[in-house]
């Protein structure tokens, strides 16, 4: 059954705030194991994708699918269970201000009710996973921008979710954070077989996510290598919005090829 | 025209934001810990203001009416007119509007600001109910911590009553006590228990719909907090008066 449904699927989804039309009869579909790479300028209505696909806002028209269900009419109860399978990195981080970087990351877990026991190691983990042990005992005002943001995709992974939606993980980050945070993404992806829709403006961000993949060698230690010869990266895959509509959904070298003069544009400015 | 079309849809959506309160007060889970984390910031916080406002209160109500009371020659009454007062009317009305001030700005500016960092969308991710996490809480905490204020704020009025009353009318304290306990029967404690809770209520739920109802980022935060304290005030003391009429002829009698 795994393989007869997408992971995520927008069907002629169309949502309006008051005259302005957000959406405009938008359709895609992010398979298993594959990362989603979302563009388009400011306000063309990426994070809204990204909050239809949590069941956060309602579309107006068209169906939401998350693993094959249909969850355009869910209740918030019944969003609850879909919820579970879906990690979020929000925009800028959401964290909890009131709650240390343990409980923002813990709060999935002590809300399904784990035994402290239990928490503890999978928080350390997620730390460690991101690079912030350190930062264990600190209220989120006393953290920098970066490090914000890895919380948030500590605190999205916890529970293993299959989904995983990046809002601009590294806007506004430096190049070596962002790496970081780039490298996060693919090892999800091709290590643990996420499902992923990744928000993002940067070409550097592109540049790594469509070329390079993460293996693990005989001593178990990961290995970023680029694509080439030996294979070429399927599992990546582009749409671009403009205007409400998705004017382009394929790889990166069809991207490239691509004559539309605004992905034209688009690419060479950010160069 | 539209300002009466925006406050019907007002109405309608705090009713909603009520309805979904109640469905889901006794389903689990009932986060027991954060009621009473509210119940010690909103209520055991708020007790010095309380404290001084009620003190304060009691003791202008005897300077003000002590002249008056000489004239007529009932000056020993004047225990059982701060009581009555204080039960009655000024310890309810005058606690929850601080609480108001205090409490149910700092709710609305707590809730609207978590809504534009996101982190009730982030809540609603993680898998919580903001209605069950946020908003129950704050109104158990509040309905039940604005009559234990208000009780608080009888007392301590009383008692500046009578400090009042013997410094600068030279009153015997005991006549004053033996006075103001006459004030102090069933009917009258329960009727001013009876608004203290709705006005509780009040607070917490404008406090919160409001906070969840911000638009417009961080000005819009400002925005709320401060139609907070003014719609919760111009409640309470709009509530006051219907309870006052029912209180007077249910409990009070003719
Ligand atoms: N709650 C809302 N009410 C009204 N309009 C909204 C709301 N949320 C989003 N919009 C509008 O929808 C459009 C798309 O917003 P969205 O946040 O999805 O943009 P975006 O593509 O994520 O932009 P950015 O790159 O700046 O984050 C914007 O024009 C915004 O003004
Ligand atoms: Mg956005």
């Amino acid at each position: 059954m795994a393989n007869k449904f997408h992971a995520i699927e927008f069907r002629d989804v169309s949502l309006a705030f008051g005259d302005r039309v957000v959406l405009d009869r938008v359709s895609f579909a992010v398979r298993y194991g594959e990362s989603k790479i979302v563009m388009g300028g400011s306000g063309t209505g990426k994070s809204t994708i990204l909050r239809l696909t949590l069941g956060l806002i309602k579309p107006d028209s068209g169906a939401i699918l998350i693993d094959g269900e249909d969850i355009t009419f869910y209740t918030e109860e019944q969003m609850m269970k879909v919820r579970h399978k879906i990690g979020m990195v929000f925009q800028e981080g959401a964290l909890f201000d009131s709650l240390s970087v343990y409980d923002n990351v813990a709060y999935r877990l002590r809300e399904q009710k784990a035994p402290e026991s239990e928490i503890e190691p999978v928080v350390m983990r997620m730390l460690r996973f991101v690079d912030l042990e350190d930062a264990v005992d600190k209220m989120p005002n006393e953290l920098s921008g970066g490090m914000r943001r890895r919380v948030g995709i500590a605190r999205a992974l916890v529970g293993s979710p299959k989904i995983i939606l990046y809002d601009e993980p590294t806007a506004g980050l430096d190049p070596i954070t962002a790496r970081t945070i780039c490298e996060l993404a693919l090892k999800l992806r091709d290590l643990e077989e996420v499902s992923s829709i990744f928000v993002t403006h940067r070409l550097q961000d592109i540049e790594v996510l469509a070329s390079e993949y993460v293996v693990r060698d005989d001593f178990g230690n990961l290995i970023f290598e680029h694509e080439g010869d030996k294979l070429c990266l399927i599992n990546t895959k582009f749409i671009m919005l403009k205007d409400g509509n998705v004017i382009f959904s394929g790889s990166d070298e069809e991207m490239r090829g691509s004559g539309n003069p605004y992905i034209r544009k688009f690419l060479d400015n950010e160069r | 025209m539209n300002l009466i079309i925006r406050g019907i849809i007002q109405v309608q959506e705090i009713t909603l934001l009520i309805w979904r309160v109640l469905r889901g007060i006794f389903r689990p889970p009932l986060y027991l810990r954060e009621i009473i984390r509210q119940m010690d910031v909103l209520g055991f916080g708020s007790l010095t203001i309380i404290l001084l406002t009620g003190f304060f209160t009691g003791a202008v109500l005897a300077l003000n009416t002590g002249n008056t009371l000489q004239k007529f020659g009932v000056q020993s009454v004047s225990g059982q007119l701060v009581a009555t007062s204080l039960i009655r009317e000024l310890g309810p009305v005058l606690t929850c509007l601080m609480l108001a001030g205090r409490v149910g700005s700092g709710i609305a500016a707590e809730l609207g600001s978590m809504l534009v960092s996101e982190q009730i969308d982030a809540m609603r991710a993680l898998g919580s109910d903001p209605i069950k996490k946020l908003v129950t809480p704050r109104i158990v905490a509040l309905v039940t911590m604005a009559p234990a204020l208000t009780v608080i704020c009888d007392m301590v009025g009383t008692l500046g009553g009578l400090l009042a009353a013997i410094s600068f009318q030279g009153q015997a304290s005991s006549v004053y006590m033996s006075s103001a306990k006459v004030a102090v029967t069933y009917n009258e404690i329960l009727g001013g228990l009876i608004k203290p809770t709705v006005f509780g209520f009040v607070i917490a739920i404008i406090g919160c719909y409001k906070g969840l109802s911000t638009t417009g980022g961080t000005v819009g935060v400002g925005r709320s907090t401060t139609q907070s304290v003014v719609v919760s005030s111009i409640l309470i003391i709009a509530v006051d008066f219907v309870l006052s009429k029912l209180i007077l002829s249910l409990l009070l009698g003719p």
